[in-house]
């Protein structure tokens, strides 16, 4: 049985869900756990240095485990081994897509850095980096499934 | 660059090649089947390289694979 949604485009989708659902289960962590008992730690950039790093090896083990679920649930639904391999038209894609989300990622850049500029608390703009960070993916991921259906 | 318009006749060349699959001209030009479909549908343009490689395996010129119409490579000054 071959799926409707070829397998890079359902990968993408499936990858960048998992990175949204980690950052959203991990800011809803550290807020129960930390702001809500002690919200100065909001002003603290050190606080936040340290759980963005902790976020770092927490998404990658998140989506190393999703690979081995994907490779799982594809293999049962088609009986077909996960390519792994990467061809030009992927690495053609892959740039565009990365040139594309270079672009919203430095305008959210720009964004973080005049919060401060208009006197903003210094949480601000850590928060509207590491949404800049997503937005970022949320893009390239967008811009990867419209070259693989449209054509590059 | 323009945007010229490449065709191809893949489908035929599979076809007459015993029906020959996607993905069996995919494994042996070192694609993923996806790429194939783009190629033959016309959303990706290969490389030379992959080009001629699949003009090899349906041992004939490359010109007889893809084809270009040619007022497309006329060069139009804006």
């Amino acid at each position: 049985m071959e799926p409707k949604m070829p397998r890079k485009e359902r990968q993408i989708i499936a990858t960048t869900i998992t990175l949204l659902a980690v950052v959203f289960i991990y800011g809803y962590i550290i807020y129960k756990k930390y702001i809500l008992e002690n919200p100065e730690l909001v002003y603290n950039l050190e606080f936040w240095g340290r759980k963005f790093f902790l976020m770092i090896p927490i998404m990658i083990g998140s989506l190393i485990i999703l690979m081995i679920i994907f490779a799982i649930v594809n293999k049962i639904l088609t009986n077909q081994d996960m390519e792994t391999m990467t061809d030009e038209m992927d690495k053609l894609i892959e740039l565009k897509a990365l040139k594309i989300s270079r672009w919203s990622t430095n305008i959210c850049f720009l964004l973080a850095i005049g919060s401060q500029a208009i006197g903003k608390e210094p949480w601000v703009m850590m928060a509207v980096l590491v949404i800049s960070c997503f937005a970022g993916a949320i893009v390239e991921a967008i811009a990867k499934i419209y070259y693989y259906k449209k054509g590059v | 660059m323009g945007n010229c318009k490449i065709k191809n006749n893949i489908r035929t060349l599979r076809f007459m090649a015993n029906e020959m699959t996607q993905q069996e001209l995919a494994e042996r030009t070192g694609v993923t089947r996806q790429t194939i479909v783009a190629i033959e549908n016309g959303k990706y343009s290969p490389t030379l390289e992959l080009a001629f490689r699949i003009a090899h395996i349906f041992n004939t010129p490359l010109q007889d694979v893809f084809s270009v119409d040619p007022d497309d490579l006329v060069l139009k000054k804006k």
